[in-house]
């Protein structure tokens, strides 16, 4: 062994660095922040391969074959962006806090942090928005540039866009919060195909939900689909032109949704931190 | 003030019983009960004190262990660290500790040193503090080659030592360690030791769970042996030893049940208590040696033959098993 000596503890009448939670947030959210970058290739591919897959069959080869009309595009676009954000914020939440609680007990580092312990879930969700929100602003462009110009596409309600897709992003990584505290690892790949591909297909992603008017029952069953309200509120702030449920609808669920999921979510992550 | 470093009275946690999946309990019927890991514990460590927690696996270190340092809720009793009460102001207690985990769990989304520097910044100290500090330490417990290195690529023990080194960098008064070499080679193992004492020697309070005698015997100011979360003895190791009972311990392995034998035993001379545990024959006394022949002679005069015969020198070992009825590891 070398010889350097371990630092000695301070005096005794010094009970320790004091430090605000707000610093505490802050380096934890740091800390996300440098993880994601690490792995921001491989979670750009996770999160957007599948809507770009999409944009390219849909918005690009069956219009160009003409099964489809230009106008589809349309209606894809703000559900293509739907899907990046909300599944990015979700699968950024789950996965690795379903591993770390079950299997690994790698979150107990930031347990020990002298903060409150449901502070920490809730930079989780702060970073699962992040990264929902980065996942959309790839996809965006991308889908753009594949579907060629968007009849009815405008930025002018960047404010209103900017709003959908944080509430969005924020009820999605709260939701991830709730299912990573209750769901095991081995069943994270069943939660996916019984959970989240139903969640996609009847999440008004590839057709308006005011297109459902031809099929009722299915046009308000599709409601308790939380996606419905993010793709919903895409295209009303997109392209305003397609029928669409009204924006202060689609806002008022996904905050309703972000406050239940994060109640329940929170809650759930108090009892798995301490046992 | 001045207090313990460490109090609890009365100290009890009651883990809810394990669901049995597919059956409901029935209306009007008492849930089922849980699982007693504490029974009242109580416990003082000074500061500065390097203080062991010893029993088998299952007597309740971890639990207290938890307790201790805010990751589980106690059932009952009061549980203060630094003179502050753990249920109440965890946050406070957060900032006096550092842990080393039964199992390192490091962040393997870091490198090594970034899980130094990163675990700094939860404590609100800054790079400029923390990576100088991180350096140190990985030099001290000799890993710094490894800074830039991904978890994977260190060794168990290594792993071991970063967490040390983590549970360091925020320079807390109070530090735990649960199990520390656990599967750690003996050279390893020896490294720690020598790691342990120099913290000790600064005055850091120590409180470190173990199911190796030899751990507690080298390294503690005072031991407390728990079983099935109920305190057995508390004192220094010298103090334990000389209450170890009646000098030697002999067992004697035989081919068949040994309860029979207990009474006839207890009454050869230079026999001071005699017991069975399955087919051994426990026999302590004065001096192991003496009443050996009559022993042997007894159990073949009962039909029984001797598979194999174990003398031990008072010890904590044998104190132990006086406390008990069962061996630690």
């Amino acid at each position: 062994m070398s010889t350097v000596a371990l630092a000695a503890p301070g005096a005794a009448d010094d009970d320790g660095p004091r430090v605000s939670a707000a610093r505490v947030f802050g380096a934890l959210l740091r800390r996300d922040v440098r993880v994601a970058r690490k792995e921001l290739p491989s979670f750009l591919l996770r999160t957007t391969l599948q809507p770009i897959m999409f944009t390219v069959v849909f918005g690009y080869l069956l219009p160009k074959m003409g099964f489809l009309g230009r106008d589809y595009t349309a209606a894809l676009l703000p559900g293509v962006l739907a899907v990046s954000l909300a599944m990015a914020a979700v699968q950024a939440v789950t996965l690795p806090m379903a591993v770390d609680f079950a299997a690994t007990k790698e979150i107990e580092d930031r347990l020990l942090a002298p903060v409150a312990t449901h502070w920490v879930a809730v930079e989780k969700v702060v970073s699962g928005m992040l990264q929902g929100l980065v996942s959309a602003l790839f996809v965006l462009p991308l889908a753009r540039l594949i579907m060629g110009p968007i009849p009815g596409l405008t930025l002018s309600h960047a404010g209103e866009v900017l709003a959908v897709a944080v509430l969005g992003a924020a009820a999605f990584s709260a939701m991830g919060l709730l299912l990573g505290t209750a769901v095991q690892p081995q069943h994270i790949g069943l939660m996916f195909s019984m959970i989240v591909a139903p969640m996609i297909f009847f999440g008004c992603t590839y057709y308006p939900w005011r297109g459902l008017d031809a099929v009722p029952v299915v046009k308000y069953l599709v409601l308790v689909n939380p996606l419905v309200y993010v793709s919903e509120g895409m295209r009303a702030s997109l392209t305003p032109g397609i029928p669409h449920m009204p924006l202060a609808v689609a806002l008022a669920m996904l905050l309703v949704l972000t406050a239940v999921f994060g109640g329940l979510g929170l809650r759930a992550f108090d009892k798995r931190a301490i046992g | 003030m001045m207090g313990a470093a460490i109090e609890t009275v009365g100290l009890r946690k009651v883990y809810p019983a394990p669901k049995v999946p597919g059956r409901r309990r029935p209306a009007g019927a008492p849930p089922a009960e849980g699982v007693q890991a504490l029974k009242g514990l109580d416990l003082r460590v000074e500061r500065g004190e390097f203080f062991g927690l010893l029993g088998p696996n299952g007597a309740g270190k971890t639990t207290t262990i938890g307790i201790l340092t805010t990751r589980v809720r106690a059932s009952g009793g009061e549980a203060r660290v630094d003179g502050v009460e753990v249920s109440a102001q965890p946050v406070e207690v957060r900032r006096r500790i550092g842990v080393v985990p039964q199992r390192p769990n490091p962040d393997r989304s870091l490198n090594v040193e970034e899980n130094l520097v990163f675990h700094a910044s939860y404590f609100g100290i800054p790079r400029s503090v923390a990576a100088p500090r991180a350096q140190g330490l990985m030099e001290r417990l000799g890993f710094a080659d490894k800074a830039h290195a991904k978890i994977d690529a260190l060794s168990g023990g290594q792993q071991q030592r970063l967490m040390i080194a983590r549970a360091l960098i925020h320079e807390p008064r109070v530090i735990f360690l649960d199990e520390p070499t656990v599967g750690l080679d003996p050279a390893a193992r020896l490294g720690l030791w020598e790691i342990l004492r120099e913290l000790h020697a600064q005055g850091r309070t120590i409180v470190m769970t173990t199911h190796y005698m030899e751990e507690a015997d080298q390294l503690c100011d005072r031991i407390a042996i728990v079983d099935q979360g109920t305190l057995l003895a508390l004192d220094t190791p010298a103090a334990l030893r000389a209450q170890a009972p009646g000098g030697t311990l002999v067992e004697l392995a035989l081919d068949g049940d040994a309860e029979p034998l207990v009474g006839a035993a207890a009454a050869v001379p230079g026999v001071e208590r005699a017991e069975a545990k399955g087919p051994v024959l426990r026999v302590f006394g004065p001096r192991g040696g003496e009443p050996l022949p009559a022993l042997i002679a007894l159990a073949e005069g009962a039909g029984r033959a001797v598979k194999d015969i174990q003398l031990a020198r008072p010890s904590l070992e044998t104190l132990f098993i006086s406390l008990t009825g069962r061996k630690l590891a």
